[in-house]
């Protein structure tokens, strides 16, 4: 802060100069008219050069980086809305094929089911015919060889009696037997 | 004072007004001095970074476009909120005004240097502009409705002819308190800077006291950090009182 520079120029010229004895510089008349002057000039040339070139500039600035700033969170808004629009529109479609899957799956089944019962049906029809007629003629087989058997028996009966007595019994005596047997 | 080693440690010497060269005109003396040198540095200074540092207009800034838009930024937060989006009209005024002051306080705090406002009359300069705007922007706008600034709303009418007085001279002082507010700060931090600086340099040259030099020193450490601090606090405070006294300029009824 000391000011000792040995060549600096003297010290006290402004005093000198005014005439006036030295004193507390800042309360010294003698310089006001240069400093007065030269605050004007350095003044207003600040002045001049802020309002009328760097803060325009500066606000020009702010201004476009405000602008730009806002213009991209609503670009970017604009675009998650159409993200968001899009996964809607998505799962809707996702949704459709689901439920439009679902129900062909259920129409395939429901076919395949109806043409299953059909078929055991008409199988089942078959088989019972086969079945009756199997019936019918295990009971005309057995109808047959029970006639059979009953001419067997009569026949057999004559043949033993003529054995044990030596003469053919009658014949409606053999049927009577016969029936007497079979009704016992 | 009169010997050229006595400057050394004449705490008065800084503010000294050397001249390079003069003309004298209309019966006044103009000297082209160290003060005006310094305004110029200063203005020149602050055009560096407004200026040169914002010529690219980049949306992102570099190093000197983010420092005159943060002092761009400051000083428009401070108009706004204390003068309304109608006092912005004042803006480049309080803006010019704002740094003019910080960058000559922060000049003059380096050594060798002069501090333009540590002088009365740039001070008196600077408050009377503001003064002046007030003045004239008060009246064209509100007319006689200006007065109204001496008429506190919701004071009982019979302390009127107390009030308004008062209301007065605090009024017409305004320009006295806001020059040598800043004036007064100046001067007494460097002149205290400079006396403690001449402790050791005179501690030095005394001998076995020599050994308690440093001590000062410490002081001088501190006590410039401090400077620091009222270096732009005196231009944030000016810059502060001038948006409130154009508020009072364009709503006088407070």
């Amino acid at each position: 802060m000391a000011d000792t520079k040995p060549g600096a120029p003297t010290a006290h010229a402004t005093q000198d100069a005014g005439g006036h004895k030295a004193g507390f510089p800042p309360f010294d008349a003698a310089t006001f008219p240069s400093q007065l002057l030269w605050f004007v000039l350095a003044f207003g040339a600040l002045y001049l050069l802020m309002s009328k070139v760097a803060l325009p500039r500066l606000a020009a600035i702010i201004d476009n980086r405000q602008n730009k700033i806002s213009g991209d969170l609503d670009n970017a808004a604009l675009m998650q809305k159409q993200a968001d629009d899009a996964a809607k529109a998505y799962e809707k479609t996702l949704a459709d094929a689901k439920a439009r899957a679902q129900t062909l799956g259920q129409e395939a089944s429901a076919r395949a089911a109806s043409e299953a019962d059909a078929k055991r049906k008409t199988i089942e029809s078959d088989l019972n015919a086969k079945l009756a007629a199997a019936d019918t003629q295990i009971a005309a087989a057995k109808a047959q060889a029970m006639g059979n058997v009953e001419a067997i028996a009569r026949d057999a009966a004559a043949a033993i009696v003529q054995q044990l007595t030596g003469k053919a019994p009658g014949a409606d005596a053999i049927a009577a037997a016969v029936a007497a047997l079979k009704t016992s | 004072m009169a010997a050229e080693g006595g400057s050394a440690i004449d705490p008065i010497h800084q503010f000294n007004i050397v001249e390079y060269g003069a003309v004298d005109l209309f019966g006044r003396h103009f000297a082209f001095t160290n003060s005006a040198l310094y305004m110029l540095l200063g203005v020149g200074l602050i055009a560096l970074v407004m200026i040169y540092g914002s010529r690219s207009s980049a949306l992102v800034p570099g190093r000197m476009q983010t420092l005159a838009e943060m002092a761009y930024q400051f000083v428009a937060g401070m108009v706004r909120s204390s003068a309304g989006e109608a006092g912005m009209k004042f803006f480049p005024m309080v803006f010019s005004l704002f740094m003019f002051i910080l960058i000559l306080n922060i000049i003059g705090l380096i050594p060798y240097t002069f501090t333009v406002t540590s002088h009365i009359i740039v001070t008196v300069c600077l408050a009377l502009i503001v003064f002046l705007t007030v003045l004239v922007v008060g009246f064209a706008k509100n007319g006689l409705g200006f007065f109204n600034l001496f008429l506190p709303s919701g004071v009982p009418w019979w302390t009127l002819p107390l009030v308004v007085p008062i209301e007065i001279i605090s009024f017409l002082s305004r320009p006295i308190s806001h020059s040598v507010r800043l004036f007064a700060n100046m001067l007494a931090g460097h002149i205290t800077l400079k006396v403690f600086g001449g402790f050791v340099v005179m501690l030095l040259g005394a001998g076995g006291w020599a050994i308690i030099s440093p001590l000062p020193f410490v002081f001088i450490v501190g006590l410039m950090a401090l400077e620091l601090l009222v270096a732009f606090l005196q231009a944030y405070v000016f810059a502060m009182l001038t948006c409130m006294y154009i508020n009072d300029a364009l709503h006088p009824g407070h």
